[in-house]
């Protein structure tokens, strides 16, 4: 009774707070003084039509550096305790594995390149449409994903997972410390020719930068997928 | 200018159910990862309303696609170990 009515009281107390909270908006008339910056400059300093890569990948690249190395450290993190529980040979299976369905083998071999591409197309069009990166090495690690759920025998390289992802990392670095050099400072995108406002290769270094970390995080996110699909103690 | 405020308001209460789905029902662990992917689902389209497409994509790629996979794959593996 007494737990019941502490709950009533939490959830009509956070009630409170949100509805003080929004009760209290209204929207902003005018952009504030760095996002009118933002929404003037990028177009004709970066080249870049998509406003959110811009600032994620030039003005705050350093913060885009920092959420890769956190999703580097997971992935290791990961590794490293499922590492343990891991089976050496196939053979030793104790269990019998359900037969994957007709369905999920047939789709997966439909839709595998396709989801592929699209991952591709998603990064490589970071700085013209939504998306970037991130969400591209998303859609590509759940490409590998759907791989390992029609078939959970399958072994992946992880020496190959490992250098592509270390590659894309210190490609991603140089790139940055290149534009130390050549341009205003760490990642500056203006190290290559803007080039046309709205074309794929435009927007100086960005659809290199962003292909490099969507490498990286589709690497990562698959290199955590397939130490979970290959440990036995879980 | 009304029609997407009705729409959050319906995607709001459909999250809300699902939610409940997700947390409270007792019907099978597949039906509660389901609502929970969900939830994302519908989160996504809610940001896809408040003009954030590239959040949105993340949510429904991440969020939605990939965290309802692993919940699913985790799942078969727990039930075809001996530790049941």
């Amino acid at each position: 009774m007494i737990k019941r009515l502490t709950l009533i009281l939490l959830l009509a107390g956070i009630g409170s707070i949100f509805a003080g909270l929004m009760l209290d908006y209204t929207a902003d008339e005018a952009l504030n003084r760095t996002a009118r910056y933002y929404a003037d400059h990028t177009a004709e300093d970066l080249g870049a039509a998509n406003l959110v890569t811009a600032i994620i990948v030039t003005y705050r690249g350093l913060d885009t550096l920092g959420e890769v190395t956190v999703l580097f450290l997971t992935a290791a993190i990961v590794g490293l305790v499922l590492a343990k529980g891991k089976r050496k040979h196939r053979k030793r299976l104790k269990r019998t594995l359900p037969p994957p369905g007709e369905l999920l083998l047939t789709g997966t071999r439909l839709l595998l390149p396709l989801i592929l591409l699209f991952g591709a197309y998603v990064f490589t069009h970071g700085h013209l449409t939504p998306g970037g990166g991130f969400q591209g090495g998303a859609i590509i690690a759940s490409a590998i994903l759907m791989l390992l759920l029609s078939n959970p025998l399958k072994r992946f390289s992880h020496r190959l997972i490992s250098v592509v992802e270390s590659t894309s990392g210190v490609a991603f670095v140089v790139i940055g410390a290149f534009g130390i050099v050549l341009a205003g400072g760490f990642l500056d995108n203006r190290i290559m020719p803007i080039g046309t406002f709205g074309e794929l290769f435009s927007a100086g270094a960005i659809p290199l930068i962003y292909t490099f970390v969507g490498l990286k995080v589709g690497a990562e996110f698959s290199s955590m997928l397939v130490s979970l699909s290959e440990t036995e103690q879980l | 200018m009304t029609l997407p405020i009705a729409l959050g308001i319906l995607l709001a209460l459909a999250m809300v159910v699902l939610a409940v789905m997700a947390t409270r029902g007792k019907r099978s662990l597949g039906i509660s990862i389901l609502s929970a992917g969900l939830v994302s689902l519908l989160a996504s389209m809610m940001f896809l309303l408040l003009a954030a497409p590239d959040v949105a994509m993340t949510e429904a790629a991440i969020g939605s696609g990939l965290t309802t996979f692993l919940f699913f794959f985790v799942l078969g593996r727990v039930r075809g170990g001996e530790h049941d």
